[in-house]
């Protein structure tokens, strides 16, 4: 159940979260915008409602996990993970400098936080398996959430872990598909079309879902009702658009790893909504 | 003496680690018949995790086992451990500084029957250029056993070679062995031959025997743990018998003959010769024929070693 007030709370917090993303790549001149604007309300419902976390105790056992399979879309998550206390805010501008915490990709052995490393496409479904099981052998009631993205989902190794999952009814693994419709080299259909990715999970055994990757209201319900599935783990198919909420980037299919500068990024910020 | 199956000895070892720490699990693609860990999904069927034949997902799946607190031990295959999972043993487990233990089997000739596209020659070569990560091949099953524990015990990576058959035990049921010290079987200051493996480490001591027959004195190390490397055993025989032949059922490309030289060109120069595959494919054929064919034996070791002696009483 999800209030207008939470609603309006975690409308903010994205916008935040959008604003401290512009910022940090902005900063640093030239980073995986895209990717990163489009999971914003996701990360933002996830952090903001969903997940369980104390970012006092970044490792402590009894919490929710989440797998950035996309690990290019990192700055999206540091900014989530500075606004909600994991680190200073100020630590953003350190991304990509030698000796930072912040890498372009996501990397547990660096950044508070974060769970998995990751950066390699088409890993990290694998690895939320396997914290799913463990967290299970160990008779723990935590999530595991994952996202991977729409050209990742060419990567084979999703659909060995989709199976492994499937099969071992690993029904707290929660998993999202970034569905921005583009990739480095263009639209997705045109560079290898991924058929019908609904059919396709539902065929893997996966309980699937599809909803608008803006709207925190429908992600909401969408993950209240995977997680009253028993038995099946769950994907839901987020519809975005990638380059969300910045005019200068949005929509454009060559916003995967874009150079920009502070003062595009304060423009951007000054249009957010 | 009877001899155990080395699968026998790795899956009863991990069933009493398992007793003792329930953080221990196997995992497995579609090989635990081959892998002789079937043992252990009957006695923990929860810690023992089938992913079907998918080796990318063998190793992915252990990490995240890792990142949940297990000591996953995974194998498959030594073919398909390094050549099929190496972005995934690199990238998910080993850069993520994860506890994953993969286990290659069948090395080299011993894959036998299932012949070239089985038969890796490259493992070690692959696994050396992952930063910081133990490798470990045992020889026997005393050793088998000793090291077992000892990487389940490593708060890190490890990747060791298994030989599934049977094969004769090197040491006494009491010996123990720590990551990273080599095994001195035999001294003597002739020559020294540094071998790795079940089936070299076995030809090194035969060939040693070769070898005192001509009234040359060899010594015999058992370098059970690739990397890292024990250098100041290496060093200190090479100083004592001033040339070394290595032994290994690899190529000779970037395996144990490569990590010796490696080391003492840069810290002592020392004339070598290695024995193991030059730049060749696997093919089938039983492994004694395939031992004849790619000269991985005593009687090779000791013509290697009196040419390098001869060798070394000209420059004198």
């Amino acid at each position: 159940m999800i209030t207008s007030e939470d609603q309006k709370h975690l409308a903010d917090f994205a916008r935040e979260i959008r604003k401290q993303t512009l910022y940090t790549i902005g900063n640093l001149g030239v980073g995986h915008i895209g990717g990163a604007l489009s999971i914003v309300e996701l990360l933002a419902l996830l952090y903001g409602k969903q997940m369980h976390y104390d970012p006092k105790q970044p490792q402590l056992y009894d919490r929710d996990l989440l797998v950035l399979s996309k690990g290019h879309a990192g700055p999206a998550l540091y900014a989530t993970l500075a606004l909600k206390g994991f680190f200073p805010l100020e630590e953003l501008a350190t991304l990509n400098q030698g000796g930072t915490n912040l890498p372009s990709h996501c990397d547990r052995t660096k950044t508070v936080g974060i769970d998995m490393t990751t950066g390699s496409l088409g890993q990290g479904l694998s690895a939320a398996c396997g914290l799913a099981y463990a967290r299970r052998v160990d008779q723990n009631t935590c999530y595991v959430y994952a996202i991977i993205g729409d050209g990742e989902s060419q990567e084979g190794q999703n659909w060995e872990a989709a199976m492994f999952a499937s099969h071992y009814k690993l029904d707290h693994l929660i998993a999202f598909t970034d569905n921005n419709k583009m990739q480095i080299d263009g639209y997705t259909e045109q560079i290898m079309g991924l058929g019908d990715l609904e059919a396709k999970w539902n065929s893997f055994g996966w309980f699937t879902q599809r909803v608008d990757g803006h709207d925190i209201k429908a992600m909401d319900e969408a993950i209240e009702r995977a997680k009253a599935q028993s038995d099946k783990p769950s994907m839901i198919i987020l519809d975005t658009i990638k380059g969300k909420g910045a005019s200068f980037c949005e929509g454009k299919v060559t916003n995967h790893n874009m150079q920009f500068n502070l003062e595009v990024a304060n423009a951007a910020i000054a249009e957010l909504r | 003496m009877e001899q155990k199956e080395m699968r026998q000895v790795y899956c009863d070892t991990l069933l009493e680690l398992a007793g003792q720490d329930e953080r221990i699990m196997v995992v497995e693609a579609d090989l635990m018949r081959a892998t002789g860990t079937m043992k252990f999904k009957e006695t923990y069927p929860d810690r023992a995790v089938d992913v079907g034949v998918a080796e990318a997902n063998l190793v992915g799946v252990s990490s995240g086992l890792s990142a949940g607190g297990k000591i996953p031990f995974a194998a498959t295959f030594g073919c398909f451990a390094s050549r099929r999972a190496f972005d995934q043993f690199f990238l998910s487990a080993n850069y993520a500084k994860l506890n994953v233990k993969l286990v290659g089997t069948d090395p080299g000739i011993s894959a036998a029957f299932n012949g070239g596209t089985h038969m890796p020659f490259e493992d070690i070569a692959l696994m050396r250029m992952i930063p910081g990560l133990t490798i470990i091949e045992p020889s026997d099953p005393i050793s088998l056993q000793s090291l077992t524990k000892a990487a389940a015990q490593l708060e890190g990576c490890v990747y060791m070679r298994l030989h599934r058959k049977a094969v004769p035990a090197l040491y006494d049921d009491t010996e123990t062995f720590t990551l990273g010290k080599g095994k001195v079987l035999r001294d003597g200051a002739d020559v020294t031959i540094i071998a790795s493996g079940a089936i070299l480490v076995g030809e090194a001591l035969k060939a040693a025997e070769l070898l005192k027959a001509e009234h040359v004195n060899a010594a015999v190390i058992d370098m059970h743990t690739i990397k890292p490397l024990d250098e100041e055993l290496v060093l200190t025989y090479a100083k004592k018998s001033g040339c070394i032949v290595t032994a290994e059922n690899h190529q000779v490309a970037g395996g144990l003959g490569s990590a010796v030289a490696n080391f003492l060109s840069e810290n002592h120069p020392t004339p070598m010769a290695m024995i193991g595959i030059r730049d060749a494919f696997g093919q089938v054929g039983t492994q004694d024929w395939l031992q004849a064919h790619y000269k991985l034996h005593a009687q090779e070791i000791a013509v290697q070693a009196k040419r390098l002696l001869a060798d070394k009483n000209t420059r004198r």
